[in-house]
């Protein structure tokens, strides 16, 4: 049942990292399971971003290993024969296998097909809605193109290779209700579109592992409402897993297949949404807790609850 | 030993002038991310304002004590140079404030351009000879290769560290010191909390104009002469030091200065004075190839 | 330029007080630099001369300019009545002064702009707010407007030659028209790093330079022609941009900025002191000048004028380097058009827009930057190439960190990424400076001494700063999308960013 335990698309181990003194993620471990929405949440300044960073190449981990098997089930002794062979990504018999602790940012995106969205939204605010989509399928043109040879000389291959990035682009305003807008700057939208934007766009690179940090921070209930159906169409028709970061509960219990807990650079909690919820280290957590006697104290507290509410 | 000994205190000199120049750029970098380029020629102006009043001094009012004339002098081309650097910021660039970032850039390029030519237009295009001052050598070591200071060597540097003491006394310990650091950090929110920020630019660039004036007149004093095109060479190296010492850090426009007035003098000592420019350039580059942020400056992570 | 509301009307007794503030610091600016010359005196001593007629001059100039400016609210009447008001106190002091009959047309000319301009102040301040003209019908016109100033292009020279003949219209095809199209040509080819990838170049001259010493060396030392050298300019010039570029590309925009600065000064330098390869300050002269693909513009028997059956005139050489640097330079253009709409153009407004986000969605930033850098440097060489052929003379002299000053403002001007823009700024700028050239006229009123060729880069850098404080995002700020799915509308300039690199 536990996806991330028996198909982990990322497994994420020992991840620490410092700026100078401060340890803004320490000795994390968690995995994403192949199809799944996961969610990492936690209180402000936990250190959710900063993992975000890691794995999309942003920063670079103090320590830790992080494995994407992209297209099968990952074997741990072959994750441990590539790490010790010192490269950075190599095709197994497993498929492809990603250590994205050595990759650059770019290459993540462009090779181990892990998209992201941010927490400030980063459109390119001077392009309009379309060219935004347009760039993003950047990898792809650009080889289509020849390397701009062929596409200096506008050759039908090339035509036909922007056909189809425009096709694609058009099909993702058409889910996130844009179409209309596809000609206006980016940064002339509403935030709310804005937002949607921004994930269409990291879903133009056509990703394996999709990463979104606060998307919903901003919205309204109606938008909130858009973006879980949103989420859950990519997960079960694009077939994209979801990496998830949002303060917003509502959403998060309503869509997530796994939730991991991080409180001040450590794992508090990782299960299903149901255990977590529940789970008297995440509630101590959120309400600032930190003593451990009152931890106990809410634990039982929570238990009475939860007997007296079946 | 001995030549190296009379290349450092020539390096040193040289670096003080090149310092003192390197924090207007700093400074002005700092508060408002934006590269002066006319303060290259903030500094010519200023030679020539001290020039102008060494010589109304001695002529036309016929002062005899060239201490007393010097004190006036530097005082006077402070003031004046200020008042100069403050119209300029009045004008070209505090319309520009908030708006496209090389606006402004293009903006201080015009005014650098106008500055040279203006001076060119009304003080003539020729060499300015200045009657030597403060010519007295002391020697360091004996023998006919010994080392020797000059008084203006030492005059120059004795200026820069006591004018470089208040001027950190100024940053670090008064109210403008603090309403400065904070317009750095945030502009938006030092308005909000009531620092007066038009102020607190228009005294950055009064300040660094009096520092470059210090630069300008101890620069007449040093070379003995003066030409309208003297601000451009100066004025990269200068900023070629703050760049180097880490742009935005006080002290780093210091040592960046000190830096590279050693590497120019030590080079054209040791190699050829042709290229001491492509080897100031040269030691900048690899430099920030290693160091991106300079030798003090803040190292700038992106905050993604 | 929109004043607030309590500007509207303007206060006579604040005007009063802002003017007298003004000419009070201006009496403060001008009272070293101005009042006192310097001056050598016989024996080489430098003395000094009280000189208090400048400085009083400055002062009245700016108290009447600010006082125009404190009671007119609208720029446009400011424009007028500030000229006016200089126009009519000239031509009342040459009236005085010199007697001359004319100084009372001129005064009443001054005084007619002054009254004009205080009439349609008065008009403007209760006039509405004008409504800008629809964004798509723009659209259509702009591309008649390019269509129309190309076919002008290629008749300019001809055009010319007809109604001044070969000797009167050398001056405008080859000091205004050849002059002026290789600074949009450097425009344009900055305009890629700059405009397009938003990095901050200020050593552009440099590649001009390795440009122009490439034919030089080539064609002097192993008799090399122009058709080989140019296509070898643009190669090593992107060679070096590449040089320089990998290393610092990955620099913050600032910093790029000085290594940038520091290249075109160390290549200058080099040029002045290795003499064994580029004989130093004296430069590299008797380059070969142009030929028609082989056939000389000389006056001999196989010359190009003898070929056609012409009289033989130095303009068709001149003709003919219009129409190269032409080429060349839509050559620029039609490439940097294509470019934008393809998948590395876009990727290049990207990064100014937004560097990270590029990276994030697989975007190789370096490669990405280097790709501008080298193409940018590949003009500037091309233009190089040119500017040696044509002078056939180059020396370190021409690549001084003004040229590089002067191709960015260009761009800034233009409005950075606008192509028709970039053309307009270099007309601007370029046509502006070669104007100054002709103010001999100026003599006859201000008497012999003055001469008005000492006041061209002054004026050019006054023009530098105003044009920047007038129009900060340039002449043509919007920005056209690369791509669209039904309608092409403009990008307000705003909302684009200028790039941090
Ligand atoms: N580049 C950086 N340099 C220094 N410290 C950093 C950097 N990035 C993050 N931090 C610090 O790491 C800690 C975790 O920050 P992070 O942004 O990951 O938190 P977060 O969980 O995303 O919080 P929020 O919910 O508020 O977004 C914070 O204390 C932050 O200040
Ligand atoms: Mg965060």
């Amino acid at each position: 049942m536990s996806r991330w335990l028996t198909d982990p698309l990322l497994t994420v181990e020992g991840l620490t990292m410092r700026f100078g003194g401060l340890t803004a993620v320490s000795d994390f471990h968690f995995s994403v399971g192949r199809g799944d929405i996961t969610a990492l949440i936690g209180p402000n300044g936990a250190g959710k971003t900063t993992v975000f960073n890691c794995i999309t190449g942003f920063y670079k981990p103090t320590q830790g290993r992080l494995a994407l098997a992209r297209t099968g089930v990952a074997n741990p002794v072959e994750v441990e024969a590539l790490t010790r062979s010192g490269r950075r990504f190599a095709t197994m018999q497993s498929g492809d296998l990603f250590l994205l602790e050595r990759m650059a940012d770019h290459e993540i995106a462009q090779r181990a097909h892990v998209a992201r969205t941010f927490q400030n939204i980063r459109l390119f605010a001077g392009m309009t809605v379309l060219e935004n989509l347009i760039v993003a399928q950047h990898n792809a043109l650009m080889r289509a193109s020849g390397l701009t040879l062929f596409g200096l000389f506008n050759t039908p291959g090339y035509r036909r290779a922007e056909r189809a990035a425009m096709a694609r682009a058009v099909g993702w305003l058409e889910r996130i209700n844009l179409v209309e807008r596809a000609d206006d700057p980016a940064g002339a939208l509403p935030y709310g579109d804005q937002r949607r934007l921004e994930i269409a766009r990291a879903m133009c690179i056509d990703p394996a592992l999709l990463c979104l940090d606060e998307p919903a921070a901003g919205l309204n209930p109606r938008e909130s409402a858009e973006l879980t159906t949103l989420l859950r169409s990519i997960r079960d028709d694009d077939g994209v897993s979801v990496l998830l970061i949002e303060h917003d509960m509502s959403v998060v219990m309503q869509v997530s297949d796994h939730v991991v807990v991080l409180d001040y650079g450590r794992k508090i909690a990782d299960g299903a949404p149901q255990a977590v919820r529940e789970d008297p280290k995440v509630i101590a957590a959120y309400l600032g807790v930190d003593d451990e006697a009152e931890v106990i104290a809410a634990e039982s507290e929570i238990a009475a609850i939860a007997g007296d509410s079946p | 030993m001995e030549n190296f000994l009379q290349q450092l205190v020539n390096g040193l000199t040289l670096g003080s002038i090149y310092g003192l120049i390197a924090i207007g750029y700093t400074m002005v970098f700092g508060i408002i991310g934006m590269v002066n380029f006319a303060h290259g020629d903030v500094f010519m102006l200023s030679a020539f304002i001290a020039l102008i009043i060494f010589l109304a001094l001695t002529q036309l009012l016929g002062l005899a004590s060239m201490p007393v004339a010097f004190l006036i002098v530097l005082v006077a081309a402070m003031a004046f140079t200020a008042l100069w650097n403050w119209a300029i910021e009045r004008v070209a660039y505090r319309p520009l404030r908030g708006s496209f970032r090389l606006a402004p850039l293009i903006s201080a390029i015009g005014m650098s351009i106008f500055l040279s030519n203006f001076v060119q237009v009304v003080q003539g295009p020729r060499n300015k000879p200045v009657p030597p001052m403060f010519t007295d050598l002391i020697h360091l070591t004996d023998g006919p290769l010994g080392v020797t200071m000059s008084y203006k060597q030492i005059l120059i540097m004795a200026v820069t560290a006591a004018l470089l003491l208040g001027f950190w006394f100024v940053v670090q310990k008064t109210a403008l010191g603090r309403a400065q650091r904070a317009c750095e950090q945030d502009r938006k929110m030092a308005s909000l909390l009531g620092v007066d920020v038009d102020r607190t630019i228009s005294l950055t660039f009064v300040i660094g104009a009096a520092l470059a004036a210090v630069a300008g007149t101890l620069y007449m004093l040093y070379y003995g002469v003066v030409n309208f095109t003297d601000g451009f060479t100066p004025g990269v190296k200068a900023f070629t030091a703050a760049v180097l010492g880490g742009i935005g850090s006080l002290p780093g426009a210091v040592i960046g200065g000190l830096l590279i007035g050693l590497i120019e003098t030590f080079w054209s000592a040791y190699f050829s004075s042709d290229y001491k420019d492509v080897a100031a350039f040269s030691v900048l580059a690899v430099t920030l190839i290693f160091m991106p942020s300079g030798l003090l400056g803040r190292p700038e992570v992106e905050k993604v | 330029m929109a004043a607030p509301l309590d500007q509207k009307r303007p206060d006579l007794s604040r005007a009063l007080v802002d003017a007298g503030f003004a000419a009070l610091v201006t009496f403060g600016l001008s009272f070293p630099i101005l009042a006192l010359r310097t001056e050598q005196d016989m024996q080489n001593r430098l003395i000094v001369e009280p000189r208090w007629s400048w400085s009083v001059i400055a002062v009245m100039v700016v108290f009447c300019a600010r006082l125009l400016a404190g009671l007119l609210s609208d720029w446009r009447a400011r424009a007028l009545a500030i000229p006016g008001a200089l126009i009519a106190v000239f031509g009342a002091h040459m009236g005085v002064t010199q007697a001359l009959t004319h100084g009372a047309g001129i005064t009443a000319l001054g005084l007619a702009l002054l009254i004009g301009a205080f009439a349609l102040d008065a008009r403007l301040r209760d006039a509405p707010a004008p409504v800008a003209a629809p964004r798509a019908e723009r659209a259509d016109r702009s591309r008649l407007i390019s269509m129309a100033g190309l076919a002008a292009l290629f008749l300019f020279p001809f055009v010319m030659l007809a109604w001044l003949g070969p000797q009167g219209s050398l001056k405008w095809i080859n000091n205004y028209g050849v002059q002026i199209l290789i600074y949009v040509m450097l425009g344009w080819g900055l305009n890629i790093v700059v405009g397009l990838a938003g990095l901050l170049d200020l050593g552009y001259v440099a590649f001009y330079a390795v440009g122009a010493y490439t034919y030089a060396l080539l064609s002097t030392t192993f008799g090399l022609s122009f058709w080989i050298c140019l296509p070898l300019a643009g190669v090593l010039a992107a060679f070096w941009g590449v040089i320089l570029g990998f290393p610092v590309l990955r620099l913050r925009g600032d910093y790029l900025a000085i290594v940038t600065l520091a290249f075109g000064e160390i290549i200058r330098v080099v040029l002045i002191n290795w003499t064994d390869f580029s004989n130093g300050y004296a430069g590299i002269s008797s380059i070969p000048r142009v030929t028609f693909f082989g056939v000389p513009f000389t006056a001999a028997d196989d010359g190009f004028a003898a070929m056609l059956g012409l009289e033989f005139t130095p303009i068709h050489r001149t003709i003919f380097l219009y129409f190269l640097i032409l080429c060349l330079a839509l050559l620029t253009n039609v490439v940097t058009l294509r470019l934008r709409a393809l998948p590395i153009g876009r990727a290049w407004e990207a990064l100014r827009e937004d560097e990270i986000a590029c990276r994030s969605l697989g975007v190789n930033t370096v490669n990405t930057k280097l790709t501008a850098f080298a193409l940018g440097a590949m003009f500037g060489g091309f233009a190089g190439a040119f500017f040696a052929v044509r002078q056939n003379f180059v020396s370190p002299e021409s690549f001084t960190f003004i040229e590089s000053a002067t191709i960015l403002a260009i761009v800034v001007l233009g409005g950075m990424g606008s192509q028709i823009g970039v053309a307009l700024a270099a007309v601007a700028m370029i046509g502006g400076t070669e104007i100054l050239r002709e103010l001999d006229f100026l003599k006859q009123i201000f008497g012999e001494s003055f001469d008005p060729a000492q006041y061209r880069m002054l004026i050019f850098g006054l023009a530098m700063v105003v044009m920047m404080i007038w129009k900060p995002r340039g002449l043509i700020s919007s920005r056209t999308p690369s791509i669209f799915l039904k309608k092409r509308t403009a990008v307000a300039g705003s909302l684009v960013r200028e790039g941090r690199g």
